[in-house]
C-alpha cells in the first residue's frame, strides 16, 4: 500500500554495469523496441488529449456556436473570445468562487478533515476503524447523481431532513448559503482520498523516531511537526496537487445548485457548461477552456516546484 | 498524476467540444426492411406521459400495420426523454449537428430559425418532396399556426399545435379571502389587490409570475412576454427590438412590486426545480395565482396524468384573462393579452427514408391521430380546425382559450437570435427579483440587448 501512494520519486537510475549483450539503458531494450513499446500510449494520448486540446484552442479563435449561422459557417475572430473571457465579470466571479471552492474544500476541508482522520485511525484496528473508513470510502465512490440528490434532499427547504432535525422549516441552504453548501458537500464527498493517501503515508514514519520523541517529552503537536510532517512532506504536496486540480474541474455542483442561484455558485467548470452548451455559445466556451488549462498548468507547476525544492 | 490532470482537460475540452453527442443512429435494415425511431420529449410515467403512450400504443402499431397492408416492412421505434426544454434541445443539438437523433423529431417552434440557418433541419419540399407541399392537412391548420413552421417563406415542420396564456388562480383560497370566484381583473392593480388580499387572508404564496434564468423559456413566456404585451410593447416589432422602453419598464416594475412586496416568492425563482416545485405548491394550494400555459390545465393539474394532480382540478381551479396594465393600454390597443407558441414535428435531414419518415410524421397529425391522442381527458389545441370543432366541445379552458384568448393572443419573433434575447430578459427579471430597481434593470438588459442584435441602431428609439 505505502509503495503505491508513495509520492513520484525521479527515477535516479545508476545503470549498473552494462551486460554486454544488452542496451545500455534500464530495461535493456534500446531505443527502437523501447519506442516501440510507448507507440501506442503516445498514440492515445495524442488522439485523445492532444488533438482535443490543440482543437480547443483553434475553437476559441472562432464564433463557432451549437446552432444558428455560425454553426454552419463559423467565422475565425482571433482572439476576441479571449479578450472578451478576461475583461467579462462573469469570468472572473466565476474564477474567483472556483479559487475559495477548492481552497475551502480541497486544501482545507478535505486536507485536514482526511489528515484528522487518517491520524486519529493510525493505531486502531477493528471494527470501528473499518466503520469510518468503509462510511467514508462510500461517500467517495458513490456515482454523483444519486450522491447529489441525497444532498438535494437533505438540504431542501420545505421538506429538507437537515431543515426537519433542526427545526427550522424554510431555511435555504442552497439559495442562501449555495458556497458553503457545496464547500461541505465536496468535503465530504472527497475526504477519502486524503484520508487513505495520509493512511498510507503515516504508515511509512518509522516507529522508532516517534517513540524516540516520545521519550525526549514532545508534546502531541511537536510530535506532528518535527517528526510526521518532515516524513510525509512529499505526500502532502502530492495529495494537494491532485484533489487542487481535481477540484478545480469538478462539475458535481451543478448537480446540487445548478450555478445558482443567478450565478452565486457559478465555478468554472459550470460556467463553461452554462456558456458552450446551454447558450450555445461553443467558441467563447472554448476560450474560457483554454484559460482554463492555462490556470491549471500554473497549479500544477506551482505545487510540483515545491515538490522538488529541498529534496 | 499528470495523465489524470490531462484526463480532467480533455473532458473539458470534450464538452466544450460538443462531442458529448450521444444519439441515437437512424436505423437502416437490410434488404426491404425499414426501421424509423420517432422521438419526443415525453416518456412514460413523466413528463408528457400522455403523449409518451400514445405514439407507443396507438401510433406505432397503427402506423406498422398500415403499411403492412401497403407491402412495406416498417418497425417505428419510440425514443423517450423526459428533461426540461433547454436540456431537450441541447441534446437535439447535438444529435443534429453528429448526423444521428431520430427520424422525427418534435422542437419548438422558436428554435425553428436557429435550427434551419444551422442547417440542422431542411424545407420539408426539398427533404421529402412535392408530397410535403401538398399535404391535405395545411388547408386545415390557420394561417397563424402554419407561421409557427416557417422560416424565411419556407416550411421546415409540421406544426403540431399552440397554446395560450392565462391567470390560473385557486378558488378555494380566493372565497376564502373574500373574492370573487369569477374573477377577472381589468388591470394590473386590480391583481396586485387580489394578491395583497390573499396574502392578509393567509396565503404563504399570494402570486407566483415567473422570472430568473431557472426556468428558462417558461420565465419569457409565462412572464415577461405577456406582461410586456400588456404594458403595449413588444420584443421586436417591425425589425427593430424594444429596449429599455416605458413598456419594459412597466413589467419589470411589476415584477418588482410582486417580489419587493412580498406577494410572491422570489426564492422559488431562484431554485434549479423552482418550476416544478412551484406546480406543486399550486396544487397543495399554497400559491394563489399563477399565469400559465393550457399546459398547466393538461399537463400538471391534471387529475389522471398530471405532474402534480389536482383531483378536484375543475371545481378549484378558475382562469381569467391577462389584463393590460390598464384598460386599451395593451398591445393593439387590446383591453387583455396573451402570447402564444406551440411544438413543431419535423423529419431529422440525416434520415435514411425521408419519404417513410414524412409518412410516419404526417400520420402523427391526421385527424384519426389527433382524435386519439386527445380523447380520455387528453385534450389540447391541436392545429387543425377539423379536429378542435370536435374535441374542444365539453372542454371548458381549451374552448375558452381557443374562443376568448386565441383571437388577442401575438407570437414570439422568428429571428434566430430571439433565444439568445430571451436569456437576456430572463436576467433582467431575475435582477428584479433579486431586489435591482426595474430601471436599472431595464437599463442593464439595453446594454446586452445591444451586444445580441448588432448594436443599437436595431433597437427602436
Amino acid at each position: 500500500m505505502a509503495q503505491v501512494t508513495s509520492p513520484p520519486e525521479p527515477a535516479e537510475v545508476v545503470s549498473p554495469a552494462p551486460a554486454r549483450r544488452y542496451s545500455s539503458d534500464a530495461a535493456g531494450l534500446g531505443r527502437l523496441r523501447a519506442g516501440a513499446f510507448v507507440a501506442p500510449a503516445l498514440a492515445l494520448i495524442a488522439v485523445f488529449l492532444v488533438f482535443p486540446a490543440l482543437w480547443v484552442i483553434y475553437l476559441g479563435l472562432t464564433n463557432y456556436r451549437l446552432t444558428g449561422v455560425a454553426a454552419a459557417e463559423p467565422q475565425f475572430v482571433g482572439l476576441d473570445n479571449f479578450v472578451k473571457a478576461l475583461t467579462d465579470p462573469e469570468f472572473w466571479d466565476s474564477t474567483w468562487l472556483t479559487f475559495q471552492f477548492v481552497l475551502g474544500s480541497a486544501v482545507i476541508g478535505q486536507v485536514v478533515l482526511g489528515f484528522t482522520l487518517a491520524w486519529m485511525l493510525k493505531d486502531r484496528r477493528g471494527t470501528l476503524k473499518s466503520v469510518v473508513e468503509g462510511l467514508v470510502i462510500l461517500a467517495w465512490i458513490l456515482p454523483s447523481a444519486v450522491v447529489s440528490f441525497l444532498w438535494v434532499a437533505l438540504l431542501d427547504r420545505d421538506a429538507g431532513t437537515l431543515n426537519a432535525l433542526l427545526g427550522i422549516p424554510g431555511f435555504a441552504w442552497l439559495l442562501d448559503y449555495p458556497m458553503l453548501s457545496i464547500i461541505i458537500f465536496n468535503t465530504w464527498r472527497g475526504t477519502a482520498f486524503s484520508m487513505m493517501l495520509y493512511g498510507a503515508a503515516l504508515g511509512n514514519v518509522p516507529p522508532s523516531h516517534l517513540e524516540s520523541a516520545r521519550l525526549a517529552g514532545a508534546s502531541g503537536w511537536q510530535q506532528l511537526r518535527d517528526v510526521v510532517f518532515p516524513h510525509i512532506r512529499g505526500h502532502i504536496l502530492t495529495n494537494l496537487l491532485l484533489i487542487s486540480l481535481w477540484t478545480f474541474n469538478d462539475f458535481s455542483p451543478f448537480l446540487l445548485t445548478a450555478g445558482g442561484p443567478d450565478g452565486k455558485s457559478e465555478v468554472l467548470a459550470v460556467h463553461v457548461y452554462k456558456v458552450a452548451l446551454q447558450n450555445g455559445d461553443l467558441g467563447y466556451g472554448a476560450a474560457i477552456s483554454t484559460v482554463i488549462l492555462l490556470i491549471n498548468l500554473v497549479v500544477a507547476v506551482f505545487y510540483l516546484r515545491l515538490l522538488r525544492s529541498k529534496k | 498524476m499528470v495523465l489524470r490532470k490531462r484526463s480532467v482537460v480533455a473532458v473539458l475540452a470534450a464538452s466544450a467540444l460538443g462531442l458529448a453527442g450521444c444519439g441515437q443512429s437512424s436505423g437502416g435494415g437490410g434488404g426491404d426492411a425499414i426501421e424509423l425511431t420517432i422521438s419526443q420529449n415525453a416518456i412514460a410515467g413523466g413528463k408528457n406521459a400522455a403523449a409518451a403512450d400514445h405514439i407507443a400504443n396507438w401510433v406505432i402499431p397503427k402506423f406498422e400495420e398500415a403499411q403492412k397492408a401497403k407491402g412495406k416492412d416498417v418497425t417505428v421505434k419510440f425514443v423517450p426523454s423526459g428533461v426540461d426544454d433547454e436540456q431537450y434541445k441541447t441534446k437535439l443539438s447535438l444529435d443534429l449537428k453528429s448526423g444521428k437523433g431520430a427520424d422525427v423529431i418534435d422542437i419548438d417552434g422558436i428554435w425553428a430559425g436557429e435550427f434551419a440557418e444551422a442547417g440542422y433541419i431542411k424545407p420539408l419540399g426539398e427533404l421529402v418532396g412535392p408530397e410535403a407541399e401538398s399535404w391535405d392537412g395545411w388547408q386545415q391548420i390557420p394561417e397563424a399556426v402554419q407561421g409557427l413552421a416557417t422560416f424565411e417563406g419556407k416550411k421546415y415542420a409540421l406544426p403540431v399545435g399552440t397554446d395560450g396564456r392565462v391567470l390560473y388562480f385557486n378558488k378555494t383560497l380566493f372565497t376564502k379571502a373574500g373574492l370573487p370566484a369569477d374573477w377577472q381583473p381589468k388591470s394590473w392593480q386590480e391583481i396586485l389587490d387580489a394578491a395583497a388580499k390573499l396574502k392578509s387572508s393567509g396565503v404563504p404564496v399570494p402570486i407566483q409570475i415567473n422570472a430568473g434564468t431557472a426556468m428558462g423559456e417558461a420565465t419569457t413566456m409565462q412572464g415577461v412576454l405577456p406582461l410586456l404585451a400588456g404594458a403595449g410593447g413588444e420584443v421586436q416589432k417591425d425589425g427593430k427590438w424594444t429596449g429599455a422602453s416605458q413598456a419594459m419598464k412597466d413589467t419589470l416594475g411589476l415584477y418588482q412590486k410582486i417580489y419587493g412586496g412580498g406577494l410572491g416568492d422570489p426564492k422559488l425563482q431562484q431554485e434549479a426545480k423552482g418550476r416544478d416545485k412551484a406546480f406543486q405548491q399550486f396544487a397543495e394550494g399554497k400559491i394563489g395565482i399563477l399565469l400559465e400555459g393550457d399546459y398547466f390545465w393538461r399537463g400538471v393539474v391534471n387529475p389522471k396524468d398530471g405532474v402534480a394532480k389536482m383531483d378536484d382540478r375543475d371545481q378549484v381551479v378558475g382562469y381569467a384573462k391577462i389584463p393590460a396594465i390598464e384598460p386599451g393600454k395593451g398591445i393593439r390597443g387590446q383591453d387583455f393579452v396573451s402570447m402564444s407558441g406551440g411544438a413543431l414535428r419535423t423529419v431529422n435531414p440525416a434520415t435514411k427514408h425521408p419519404k417513410e419518415a414524412f409518412e410516419l410524421l404526417a400520420f402523427t397529425l391526421s385527424p384519426e391521430a389527433l382524435k386519439e391522442e386527445t380523447k380520455d381527458g387528453n385534450v389540447r389545441i391541436t392545429p387543425r380546425t377539423d379536429v378542435n370543432k370536435e374535441i374542444l366541445a365539453g372542454e371548458p379552458l381549451l374552448t375558452y382559450i381557443s374562443e376568448e384568448v386565441l383571437p388577442l393572443t401575438a407570437y414570439r419573433p422568428p429571428v434566430a437570435v430571439y433565444p439568445q434575447v430571451s436569456v437576456a430578459l430572463q436576467e433582467a427579471t431575475a435582477a428584479v427579483a433579486g431586489g435591482t430597481p426595474a430601471d436599472q434593470a431595464a437599463a442593464d438588459y439595453q446594454k446586452k440587448l445591444e451586444g445580441l442584435v448588432g448594436g443599437a441602431g436595431n433597437i427602436a428609439a
